[in-house]
């Protein structure tokens, strides 16, 4: 073993109690760097599973066709503007083509050709205006997980089944078994019965969403052909933005993130994150004060000591190693602790994306273990720098003055 | 013995100044040690014998004057150059021993051996070893320093001052705080070594007791060599 970590081991041990205090001092700020992180982590993994858990990650639509300019001669030119039709929609109409190649993108995990449009579903003397969307009968639960929410009945969609919202079936008076009317806004209406209830958690579904086979609403809509979108799952929605641009430069399609139309959500998880990097920095900066002052008191207490080293031969540079690796050490070992503390802390809790309601929101796997240990490790170590300089300045000649 | 001076000191002044008052605590010193040579420095207090001690170990520098030892010009040497010169020939006795609290008598003994190789060699543990059994601390040698008792203390800063065989032991009042039995097994030691093993001491007391057990005794007075 080195002579330098030899003896800073040794002064380490000397006083045991001293130094125990001071790696559970060092292990408690590490504590709370993994427990901030695992926290900010778990809630934004939260929050987005809740929010965009459900939603499409990429949508695809036909782009919408921009103004023309159309040359008249001379320097001239006249503008052709198009404003978009009210009565007729963009549909992807080779979209069948695109389908096999958005499939096969390693980063998708499901794709959902759609037919949507709005309509009205009656009961009685009750209507209640909602955005159909028709979808493949095996691909219900590929975008919003209806399997896994449905309160009612069953996912499984004839040609004359319709899943809608418990909460809008709650105002209508219906639930499964019973028979509704279906109003499209091309005025092609007709009869559907209940299949299935389902309460997903977010009112736009909830109570104005409902579900129908694929070729019932081509029927209802007037889609012969074509779609009007497809909605995209990805295996990580974070890639959300990059998947967009990339399909959209395969397709030559508008395809739209998520995040486009969530800014708020992301600017809070912003704030939240920057929140959290101030309280991880406050314990880093906890952990360099603590680790720098009881160095310095050991310093000050080894002066005698310091100075007999420096007259047996002992350089500054020497000395100065002495205390830097004490610091290291015990950045090193309190880091070790303090890591191990949290995940052994964090572990019990469910994962944010299974956790049930009321659950606390942080995540085991987001601790930043790794990058805690190697700060304070490095924090522990620049802490001692100072301490160790003012060790080696301890004059030889000090010890015939004692 | 030969006549190849040890190390040779000139004209040597030392000056230290507080609040603006220069106080001269060497006034040109002038002294030379053979090799093997057991040399007491006596005087009272105050004559000036520690800081000649401290700059005879390059513990600290004079203000002016030379100072060579095995050739080499410690006047002029840089700090780091010092340090290694003090590690490899000079050799301290305290008046209060001075040991490292947290090592056992081994470990004080091996220190600058350690110092100088890096790491604790096997046969540095073998040289520690035989120089406790030579100051009769074979059954002591994994004590630690505060276990020990004074004279133990005092002999194992001799065996630790002899361990990288230096040519100069400089010892300060070695028995000052010992009993009057302890004291004289510790002057009989340093006598028996410096003959066995051919090391200059030079022993400052101010107690004629010991400086009696030297064979030359340089008497120092108000900063000036007075008797040689």
């Amino acid at each position: 073993m080195p002579f330098v970590l030899k003896v800073a081991f040794r002064y380490l041990t000397a006083n045991k109690g001293q130094t125990s205090l001071l790696i559970t001092g060092v292990a408690v700020g590490v504590f709370v760097f993994v427990f901030m992180s695992s926290l900010i982590g778990g809630l934004a993994v939260f929050l987005v599973t809740r929010t965009v858990g459900d939603i499409s990650h990429v949508t695809i639509e036909a782009p919408s066709r921009e103004a023309e300019a159309i040359p008249v001669g001379g320097d001239r030119e006249l503008l052709l503007v198009t404003q978009p039709s009210s009565t007729t929609r963009e549909l992807l109409r080779t979209a069948d083509a695109f389908l096999p190649v958005i499939e096969a993108s390693p980063d998708v995990k499901a794709v959902s050709p759609q037919v949507v449009g709005n309509g009205f579903v009656v009961r009685g003397q009750v209507r209640a205006a909602v955005s159909v969307t028709g979808v493949d009968p095996d691909k219900v639960s590929a975008i919003a997980d209806l399997g896994k929410r449905l309160v009612k009945g069953s996912t499984a969609l004839s040609s004359s089944t319709i899943l809608i919202g418990k909460a809008l079936a709650d105002d209508l008076g219906v639930t499964v078994g019973q028979v509704v009317r279906l109003q499209s806004d091309r005025g092609i209406d007709r009869p559907f019965l209940v299949g299935g209830l389902f309460e997903i958690g977010l009112e736009a579904l909830d109570s104005r969403a409902a579900f129908v086979n694929l070729s019932a609403a081509r029927t209802l809509f007037g889609v012969e052909q074509g779609l009007s979108r497809i909605e995209v799952k990805l295996n990580d929605l974070y890639q959300a933005d990059a998947v967009a641009k990339r399909l959209a430069a395969e397709t030559g399609l508008k395809a739209t993130p998520w995040t486009a139309s969530n800014a708020q959500l992301l600017d809070g998880l912003r704030a939240q994150a920057s929140s959290g990097n101030l309280i991880k920095s406050f314990a880093l900066i906890t952990i360099v004060i603590g680790v720098a002052s009881a160095l310095s008191l050991s310093t000050y207490r080894r002066r005698p000591e310091i100075g007999i080293m420096r007259a047996m031969g002992a350089t500054r540079r020497f000395v100065t190693m002495v205390f830097i690796v004490q610091g290291a050490l015990i950045g090193v070992f309190g880091g070790l602790i303090g890591t191990a503390l949290g995940f052994a802390a964090l572990s019990p809790f469910p994962l944010p994306e299974v956790a049930g309601p009321g659950a606390f929101p942080v995540d085991v796997r987001l601790g930043a273990y790794d990058l805690a240990f190697v700060l304070t490790a490095v924090a522990a170590t620049l802490a001692s720098i100072l301490p160790s300089l003012s060790a080696a300045r301890v004059a030889p000649a000090s010890v015939l003055t004692q | 013995m030969t006549d190849t001076p040890l190390m040779e000191v000139k004209d040597l002044v030392k000056t230290f100044e507080d609040g603006g008052v220069e106080t001269r605590v060497l006034k040109g010193v002038n002294l030379t040690l053979r090799p093997g040579e057991l040399c007491a420095l006596v005087g009272p207090s105050g004559s000036g014998k520690s800081t000649l001690l401290t700059i005879l170990g390059t513990l600290a520098r004079a203000t002016s004057g030379s100072y060579t030892m095995l050739g080499e010009d410690l006047m002029t040497a840089k700090d780091a150059a010092l340090t290694e010169f003090r590690n490899a020939h000079i050799g301290f006795v305290f008046q209060f021993h001075n040991l490292l609290p947290d090592f056992t008598a081994l470990e004080n003994v091996m220190f600058p051996a350690a110092l100088r190789d890096g790491r604790e060699t096997g046969a540095a543990r073998d040289r520690a070893r035989e120089l406790l059994v030579r100051v009769g601390l074979e059954e002591r040698v994994d004590y630690r320093a505060t276990q020990l008792s004074g004279g133990q203390k005092q002999r194992v800063a001799i065996a630790r001052a002899l361990m990288n065989r230096p040519e100069l032991v400089l010892a300060d009042e070695p028995t000052g705080s010992l009993d009057k039995e302890s004291a004289q097994q510790v002057l009989e030691l340093i006598a028996e070594i410096s003959a066995a093993e051919q090391t200059s001491y030079l022993i400052s007391t101010h107690d004629d007791k010991v400086a009696a057990v030297c064979p030359r005794q340089i008497r120092v007075s108000n900063g000036l060599i007075v008797e040689d």
